[in-house]
């Protein structure tokens, strides 16, 4: 009988020190879907990873893997787990087939089911003619079909991948996403995977919005982004805070700052422009109406824009 | 999930990861000269440098010093490829390729078992290498001794690789690692007895080589060495038993840390 769900997490925290990197995140994941984990650098993403392949052991909380506890199944959930790292953990010296083989047998398999797999996975992943190749005169675009390669060696029924797009062209991150999808449709996959692209979440079947070590939304990219009501509005002006308080007294519509930018909910947008401009000329650089993406879904749960995060926070999750 | 994860999935993960080493030692020349070449060329320098002048504490004759510092060069070969095997377990972090391994549904035992196991294996190959130069050495070397020899060398291998992967676990770089290196592998192979023997030496350092493990495991390749040749090798120190335990026991803790170190979850 196939699991009721994948994973189900329960109040789990993590800390390092005083820093609070997972906060009582409650989430479970179906079976066969393409989870994205979507945040900025410092959200509590990274820990989540370390937490669900099992490097990491969470402060508090209960993780269970295959309907397994994962702290006291640790081994039989790893033997039917596929992880996908950021920065490839494959050996450089060693050629494709060779990383294949020697990972395939620290995961149980050997002889002519072993060759199998391997020949399998390298068709699957159109390295046949590298096999031979040495990975470190690979490309990076290629070094991260191999990871994936020997991720899904074992046949997992769950991968788990720590922003896997990172440092790929938009060609190869569209092959990666492919074949999430095509080990989806045919073998039942589930992914889990982090990402602070919105393309990329906007190609999965659930989007996890994290923040501040919270799981402040999640849902289909669809179904988010229809929570938010009818259109943006983003309004370029000199000044924001002032118009956005403003626009408040005179429309009695919040409005929240984000950067240089006003930015506003509004069902038919597009018939209130005209009087947003109206009222307040001269004060307006440029104005926007659109249909809502991802990124307002992340602004309308967080206040703050993913990108305005980048750079600080980071230093929390890297202590591990 | 296919496969098993039985025993047998237990031994071919220490397996496959023991033969990783082997392979990527091979493919990298310069290890070979940096672990087997060292050695050597130290051995030959001062080897020959000494050659008519090493007269050993209550002896009146000169020995040959070519011959006196051939054990202790094997031990130099013995202690600089665990070193630079051991290392790798910093590169693997750091390239990412031990991430991979840590997911893999063995336990970390495995882990330590194959990059223990590996670089004893390197450190062998290499040790049997550098007998073909024993006649150089004017060593006398029978069958027996060869035997012994090796079985000894594998167990002071175990020792120092044990050693080696104690400290490289949990350094974050090769340079620490270097530093550790030169300010106590170093020493403690030159306190071992391997370029003068105990009885001459001043107080302290006598004191220094009769806790440190490697001259055991040292007096014991030396009293192998003796083993139906009549090469002469033993004249003072600790015996052939003592030696042994203290080199068993030293390789049995060794490994037992490593094993511990690396089981820790952070």
């Amino acid at each position: 009988m196939p699991d009721e769900f994948v994973i189900r997490i329960r109040s789990l925290t993590h800390r390092y020190g005083q820093t609070v990197a997972v906060n009582d995140l409650t989430w479970k994941i179906a079976p066969a879907t393409i989870v994205a984990v979507l945040g900025p650098n410092g959200c509590g993403k990274t820990t989540l990873f370390k937490i669900l392949t099992g490097v990491l052991s969470p402060s508090e909380g209960e993780v269970s893997i295959f309907e397994l506890p994962f702290a006291r199944e640790r081994r039989i959930v790893l033997g039917r787990m596929g992880v996908v790292f950021q920065k490839p953990s494959l050996d450089g010296k060693l050629t494709v087939m060779e990383n294949l083989t020697y990972h395939g047998r620290l995961f149980g398999l050997s002889g002519e089911p072993l060759i199998r797999r391997c020949t399998d996975c390298l068709q699957r992943f159109g390295l046949s003619d590298s096999m031979k190749i040495r990975v470190d005169k690979l490309s990076g675009g290629m070094q991260r079909r191999v990871e994936i390669a020997k991720a899904t060696l074992h046949q997992p029924e769950l991968l788990i991948l720590d922003e896997p797009s990172t440092g790929l062209d938009p060609g190869a991150r569209q092959a990666v996403m492919r074949h999430l999808h095509d080990l989806r449709d045919k073998d039942r996959v589930t992914a889990v995977l982090t990402t602070h692209l919105m393309e990329e979440a906007d190609r999965c079947d659930v989007v996890a919005v994290m923040d501040k070590g919270r799981l402040v939304a999640c849902d289909t990219p669809l179904a988010l982004k229809s929570q938010i009501g009818g259109d943006v509005i983003t309004i370029h002006a000199p000044d924001p805070s002032s118009l956005a308080a403003r626009l408040l007294g005179r429309f009695q519509i919040p409005a929240s700052v984000v950067g240089d930018m006003v930015r506003m909910e509004k069902d038919s947008g597009f018939e209130f422009v005209p009087k947003i401009v109206e009222a307040f000329p001269g004060e307006i650089k440029g104005i926007s109406v659109g249909k809502p993406t991802l990124e307002d879904v992340f602004i309308h749960y967080t206040g703050h824009a993913l990108n305005e995060l980048e750079s600080d926070e980071q230093n929390a999750t890297r202590s591990a | 999930m296919i496969g098993s994860t039985s025993a047998s999935t237990y031994w071919r993960a220490t397996a496959s990861l023991w033969q990783r080493e082997v392979v990527r030692f091979l493919r990298q020349r310069s290890r070979i000269l940096g672990a087997l070449g060292t050695p050597i060329v130290f051995w030959l320098f001062i080897g020959s440098g000494l050659s008519q002048s090493f007269r050993p504490p209550g002896s009146n004759e000169v020995v040959d010093y070519l011959a006196y510092a051939y054990p202790g060069t094997l031990a130099a070969i013995l202690l600089f490829t665990a070193i630079f095997s051991t290392i790798s377990i910093i590169e693997d972090r750091q390239a990412g390729f031990l991430q991979g391994v840590l997911v893999a549904p063995v336990g970390r035992t495995a882990i330590v078992l194959g990059k223990i196991l590996g670089s004893s294996t390197l450190a062998l190959m290499q040790a049997a290498l550098f007998l073909t130069l024993a006649p150089v050495a004017h060593v006398p070397l029978s069958v027996l001794s060869v035997v012994a020899l090796m079985a000894v060398m594998a167990v002071v291998s175990v020792g120092l690789s044990g050693l080696g992967f104690w400290m490289a676990w949990s350094m974050e770089s090769t340079q620490g690692f270097h530093a550790v290196m030169n300010l106590f592998l170093m020493p403690m192979w030159l306190l071992s007895g391997a370029l003068f023997p105990a009885t001459g030496a001043t107080g302290w350092v006598r004191v220094v080589m009769m806790v440190n493990p490697l001259a055991y495991g040292l007096t014991a390749m030396r009293h192998c060495l003796d083993v139906g040749t009549g090469a002469g090798q033993v004249a003072h120190g600790p015996g052939l038993a003592m030696s042994l335990v203290v080199t068993t026991l030293f390789a049995v803790l060794m490994l037992s840390v490593s094993i511990r170190v690396a089981n820790r979850r952070g």
